[in-house]
Parts: structure tokens; sequence; C-alpha cells
């Protein structure tokens, strides 16, 4: 450099970064990170449309709150929407209506918040079943996926005491139910209401109280958990699909700045259009025609937002049980569903450590596993789903009675056996495909890839022309390691005392024979078969 | 004298009266006419209705009687095509294109309604819309129709495969009726119930939220009926076409080696 370079002044950009740095001393923690690479996949931005729908969420949340009254003081409906006029609601139905009718742009801002969570919320199902069929959640990673499995039941609340605060017909239900679902709890159960809604239902706090739970409390938790969920997606690394020149240490992608500031910033805004323009095509929750809420009044298909549809199955499937003890009722057509809603969602977010507990493997994994490697997760997961959906049609059965044209009694009963048969049909059938896509992955290897041109021999014989993989297909197919299913260790030790074998690992052994037996996995080709069937007998 | 002056004055009241009240010459052509309408109708039950509801609307065991139903209840049925019913309809007697004229309609009411006393068919004045307040139909809606019929009436399932049917593009005239008479599974929502201007209320808000003119103004109702339909929508066009938007982008990277 020369002199006459240092007398210059440095550029605007770089003297604003300098006084910054001298303040805030963050240049060499930006240094470091600003170069951390990121794998390239389609799969790994479904968290990316979570978190900017999340922050939609909170920008059109804000708005919506210059404008809501969080009150159930009753008034008197006089705005521009004619079918209500002059009809007595909660200042929280009232100014809703005001805001979808009478704010501009407030029925636009309504609409995208609403659309948002729900997208938010199929999002985060989404995401976490990736992260659960590619294997994402095992070490280092295991308690990252508790945070995103909380931010997904947190979304569940939060979307669930939103959706109520207009004080609708609809919504109103979906708290009556939920006060049901409280009170059905043994002892406690009436109390907790009471404190809840401050009295008898309906009473006249829950909104105000609904309000701050949703805005403040649930938000305020979530926003947390994201940030402590992304801190540790960089501290982490991000997992990346094995390939040549991948490693278990390395990453290989794009650096975060430029290519992925660009991408993701980019991202958002797709994000935020499509949503937007969702929500200016089609309506959501028009609580002008759902009316104010009263409860004496109630409609037919008066179901919640999606993500609690699983709940309202489970409500509708259950027989309307009752157990009467010294004059109590225990109500077991709520009861049951309510502990059934926390264990089956409570089953999917223990998995990884039952998992980590039957393999005992303690090392990190930051290559993913393509889900037919792993066919017992697999079809564990796939069962999951299964039960999951089956509970979202009986959820809506009625819907799927009056539309399919069938009986509504038919559709519950299809829902009761389906949620025991369907997991375990599904299980079955999951492994099986697994399996049989391992066998073709092994036979591409071995055999090649079918051309599709078929050759004739001179004495007649038609073949198919089988081309052999590339090298990289071949790493590919073949880099996935496979656990030997675990063995009771010897009963006698080296003194001939003989030990006693644990009840635990005793289940874990057979458990470990269940997931990597010779029934749940096929060997993948060795080299040894690799060299001898490609080594030139050449009937290929 | 006093007595005859009685007499005068008692005769000359009873015949003002008896001028004032008895049914005119116009009255006894209305009752021919309707004689003749009670006789077509009577050809007609015995074609299309006898076999199920018996020769003289007795019913028998494959149909109830009609004795007392009313012309309402027969020009509801029969209007909306539920009757003449097929015989191998089991739960529920569905809507469909009618297969008489209003007059032979008209005539099998007349009939019907001459076995005994039921409502009789609603004018225009009790169903139309002049006088009608929206706002409280929608109030009477919500706490007495939408169990079943759903908010804005889209119809709803009952048990076992029956439904609450749609409201939408239903006359004014068969919701009255259905009101007044309770067809099928429906409750029966007579005077004493829900009154004449109750029903003309109803009658008013579902043709101001569920009629070909009636405004959405959130865009597309997604069939009007609430959560189910928007959870699908949101599931498969919006997490689907964001997630189609994610492959988009990252199909589109910038490649460390060009291949």
């Amino acid at each position: 450099m020369s002199n006459k370079d240092d007398r210059r002044k440095a550029p605007a950009g770089e003297r604003v970064a300098d006084w910054a740095d001298g303040r805030l001393g963050i240049y060499s923690l930006a240094k470091a990170n600003m170069r951390k690479i990121f794998p390239d996949h389609w799969s790994f931005m479904l968290g990316e449309i979570c978190l900017y729908s999340f922050i939609i969420i909170i920008l059109t949340g804000v708005y919506l709150t210059l404008f809501f009254h969080p009150s159930m003081n009753e008034v008197e409906y006089h705005g521009s929407y004619v079918p209500l006029q002059g009809q007595l609601m909660s200042e929280a139905f009232n100014s809703t209506m005001h805001i979808s009718f009478d704010v501009r742009g407030g029925l636009l801002i309504r609409q995208i918040h609403h659309w948002a969570a729900v997208i938010f919320l199929a999002g985060m199902f989404v995401h976490m079943m990736r992260v659960f069929f590619t294997g994402a959640f095992r070490k280092p990673r295991e308690i990252n996926w508790l945070f995103g499995f909380l931010l997904f039941v947190l979304g569940m609340f939060t979307g669930f005491t939103g959706y109520s605060l207009p004080d609708d017909l609809l919504s109103g239900t979906g708290v009556r139910f939920t006060q049901g679902a409280i009170l059905s709890v043994p002892i406690v159960g009436t109390y907790i209401s009471m404190f809840l809604f401050g009295g008898e239902f309906p009473g006249g706090d829950f909104v105000a109280r609904f309000y701050s739970i949703h805005i403040l409390l649930l938000p305020g938790i979530m926003l947390g958990l994201v940030v402590g969920h992304l801190i540790l997606v960089f501290y982490h690394k991000h997992t990346q699909f094995a390939g040549p020149g991948r490693t278990n240490k390395n990453v290989v992608g794009m650096p975060l700045l430029p290519v992925y500031m660009a991408k993701a910033g980019g991202f958002f805004f797709l994000v935020f259009g499509a949503i937007a323009a969702i929500s200016g095509i089609a309506s959501i929750n028009p609580i002008w025609v759902l009316g104010p809420y009263r409860p004496d009044q109630v409609s037919t298909g008066a179901q919640p937002d999606w993500y609690m549809g699983f709940a309202e199955g489970l409500i509708r499937a259950m027989p309307g049980w009752e157990i009467n003890i010294w004059g109590h009722t225990l109500v077991m057509g709520v009861f049951v569903p309510l502990v059934l809603f926390g264990v089956f969602l409570g089953m999917i977010a223990v998995y990884p450590f039952i998992e980590s507990w039957v393999t005992g493997d303690k090392r990190e994994h930051h290559i993913l596993d393509r889900p037919r490697n792993a066919p017992t997760r697999t079809a564990f997961g796939v069962a999951w789903v299964t039960g999951y959906m089956i509970m979202l049609i009986g959820g809506g059965n009625d819907i799927f009675a009056t539309h399919f044209h069938l009986s509504i009694n038919a559709v519950t009963w299809f829902v009761r056996i389906g949620f025991f048969a369907g997991p375990v049909i599904a299980f079955v059938v999951t492994k099986r495909i697994c399996l049989g896509l391992q066998r073709r992955d092994k036979e591409k290897v071995l055999h090649g890839r079918e051309t599709g041109t078929i050759k004739r021999l001179p004495h007649g014989e038609f073949i198919e022309v089988h081309e052999p993989l590339s090298q990289e297909a071949l790493y590919t197919l073949t880099s996935h390691e496979q656990y030997a299913p675990a063995e009771i260790g010897p009963t006698v030790d080296e003194n001939g005392v003989e030990r006693k074998v644990k009840r635990g690992e005793k289940v874990r052994v057979k458990l470990s024979k269940a997931y990597y037996g010779e029934e749940s996995q096929i060997p993948k080709p060795t080299v040894e078969e690799y060299k001898e069937i490609t080594s030139g007998h050449g009937h290929h | 004298m006093a007595a005859l002056v009685v007499l005068l004055l008692a005769l000359a009241c009873t015949g003002g009266l008896y001028a004032a009240f008895a049914p005119a010459s116009k009255a006894q052509a209305d009752e021919t006419a309707q004689s003749l309408a009670i006789d077509e109708g009577k050809k007609l039950y015995a074609v299309g209705c006898a076999s199920c509801h018996g020769t003289g609307g007795q019913g028998s065991s494959d149909g109830p009687s009609l004795v007392g139903v009313g012309a309402a209840a027969v020009d509801f049925q029969v209007s909306t095509g539920r009757m003449p019913a097929a015989t191998s309809q089991t739960v529920q007697v569905p809507e469909k294109p009618t297969i008489y004229s209003q007059a032979q309609i008209d005539q099998l009411a007349a009939y019907i309604a001459s076995l005994g006393a039921g409502p009789s068919v609603p004018t225009e004045a009790q169903y139309g819309p002049e006088g009608a307040d929206i706002a409280k139909g929608g109030d009477l809606f919500r706490t007495n129709c939408a169990q079943c019929h759903n908010f804005t009436g889209k119809g709803g399932a009952l048990t076992r495969g029956k439904y609450a049917p749609s409201l939408e593009g239903v006359d004014p005239k068969h919701i009255y009726e259905a009101m007044q008479t309770g067809p099928q599974n429906m409750p029966s929502f007579p005077d004493t119930t829900l009154s004449e201007q109750n029903k003309k209320d109803i009658i008013a808000y579902l043709d101001a939220v569920n009629s070909s003119d009636s405004e959405s103004p959130g865009g597309l109702e997604l069939g009007g009926l609430g959560p189910v339909s928007e959870g699908l929508f949101g599931w498969i066009f919006g997490l689907g076409g964001l997630i189609a938007v994610a492959v988009w982008v990252a199909a589109r990277t910038a490649k460390a080696r060009k291949s």
C-alpha cells in the first residue's frame, strides 16, 4: 500500500462499520459466522417457511392489536355489516367486526394473520417430519428437537387462544369444548376451570386473559425458543445428505453471506407474497356469518383450526363413557381423549431418546439418513402420522359424512377402528416398502441402472442393458452405516459368577433385534460382492 | 207492543248480520272450485300417493297418515320433489325434480287439506322480504336452525346417513313451509314457537347470507364449512404452494462446480 492510499478517506460504509465495531466488538464474531456454510436442499427450507410465517404473524398481529379491544362488555353493533345490525355482542367481537369492515386493510391483515398461522403450524408439522424421517434429531440435536416440538405445541395453544379472541360463535364453542376438557380432570378440574374463567363459564374475563396469553406470554416464550432453535442450528451446523465429499465433519454448501442471505431474504418475500395472495383470495374465519358467541347457541360443523383437529377427533371418536364413584363423576368420554392427546403427541417428542437408547450409539451424526435406510424409524413415523391423520378425519367426521354421502356413524367407527389398526398396517407396509427400496438400491449398486435398451443376442435371447452407476452414485447409495442388533453380553463373568441380566437390558436387546435384525434391514452390498459381479463374467 | 219492537229489531239485526257475513255467491263459486280441486286432487292422490299413504290418506306401513298435515306440507313435499318418494329410499328422501305442475300440486294440497285441518300454503306477504329484520333473523337462525343446517345454512350431518340439507337456493316459500310443518327429521316450528314475523326474519337472513347474490367480503368462502375446508386449503394451497416455491428456489443455486 502506498502512502497516497493511506491518506485517502475510507468509504462511508467502512467508517460506519468501524465505528460500530469499536463499540460493539462484533467483527470477530461476524467474521466467523458470515462464512457459515449451509447445504442446499429444498427440504431444509421448511424451517424457513415456519420462521417467516412466524415473523409475518408477529407483524400482522401488532397491527391487529392497534384496533382490537379485548373486552367482554356487551355493546350493540352499528357497523357496516347489515345482517348483524343492532345485535348485542361483546366488545371483542364488535372490534373484530370493526377491523374486518371499517379499518383500512383490516380484513386483509386479519386474513394474513390467520392464514399465516394455519400455514405456520402446517409448516412446523412437515418440518418436524422432515427432521424425524431423516434422523436429524440424533446427537447432538436432541435438545433442538425438543425446542422444535415445544414450538409446535406452543404454536397450537397460541393459535387456539388467538382463534378464541373474536368471541364469535364458532370459537366460543371451542372455548366451551376446552372448558369441558378441563372440567373432566379429576379433583382439580373444577378449580382450574373456575380459576381460568374467573367463575362460571363464560364469565366476563376470558377474552382479556386469553389476550395477554396470546399476544404476550406464549409468543414471548416462542420467540425465545425460536432464537434458541436458530442459535443451536448455527452452533451444530446444518445436517446434510450423504454424498461424495460430504463427511460427518464437514458441511458442503454455500456461505451464509452473500449467498444464503440473499436467498433467505428473497425467500422471505416469496413466503410473505404467497401468504398475502392466499389471504387476498380466500376467506378465513368469517366471523360476520358466524355471529357473536352466546352460550345457548351452537352450529353444526363446529371444528377448531386444523392443528386442534386431532383433539377434536379424539373427543368425537371416544364413546361417552362415565364412571360414578362416591357421588363423583369421572367423564371418561372427555378425560381419556385429554390424556391421549398429551400421550400421543409426547410419543413423537421422546422418540429420539428411545432410539438412542436402543442403538446405544453415543456418536454425533451430521449426515442424514435416507428414510428407507432406517426402516423401523420410518415405519414408526408413518404409523404416528397415520394415527394423527385418522383423528383429523375424526375431527371433521360430519363434513366427511355430508360431502362423501356417508353415515356419520360409519365415519366415526372407521376412525375408532382405524386409530388402532391404521398405525399397525402403516407400520408393516412402510417397513416392507423401505426394505423393498433397500433391495432396489442394492440391485442398482451391483447390477447398474436399467437403461430400457433391449438387446437381442445372436442365439435369440433378449437382454436389457444395465449401465453401471457412477462412482458418486455408488458412494451415495452405500455410504450409510448399518447397525448390528445388540446381544446380551456374557452372563457369566471371568470368575464364573453369574450376573443378573436386568430387565431393561433384555428389552433393549429385543428392540434392537426388531430394529436391526435380519427382518429389518437388507445388508448393503459389500466391496467383495461388487467386485465379484463386476469382474467380468459379464452377462450384463 | 214493546215485545214486537224488540222482535223487529232483533230480526233486523239478524238480517243485517246475515247480509254482512253470509257467504256471497262468489264464495259459493269458490266453494265449487274448491270441491272440484279436491276431486281432482283425490284422483291424483289415488295414482301417485295412495300406495303408501293409503286410499283415504290414513297411512300404511309404508307411509304416515296425512290427515291434518295441511296443504303446506303437501306443497313442500311435492314441489321439492321429495314426494312421491322412491320405494327404495331408506335413510332420507332427497330433493329431486318435481313431476307435478303447480296446479296439480294445489289440487293435491286441497284434497289433503280436506282430510283434516292443517297449516295452509303461505302467501308471499308471509315469506316475502318486506318488513323483515335480517339481524333478528340471523339471531333466530343461530338459535333454532344452525345446529343442524350450519351457520349460514350450508347443511350438516345427522345420525346414520341422515342430513340437514343445504338451504342454498331453496324457495322462500318452501323454507317457510318446512319450518311450519317439520318435514322428515326436522322439528316443526308452528306459529306458537316461531311467529310469522320470526319466520319472515329467518328467510330474509338466509337470503342475505346464503343466496346467489350474497357477498363474501373475505374472498372465496371455501364452501362456508368452517375450519375443515380452511385447513385443507391451507395445507394444499398454502403449504403446498410454499413447498413448490422452496423447491424452485433450491433448484436455482449458485453452483460450486459447473456440471
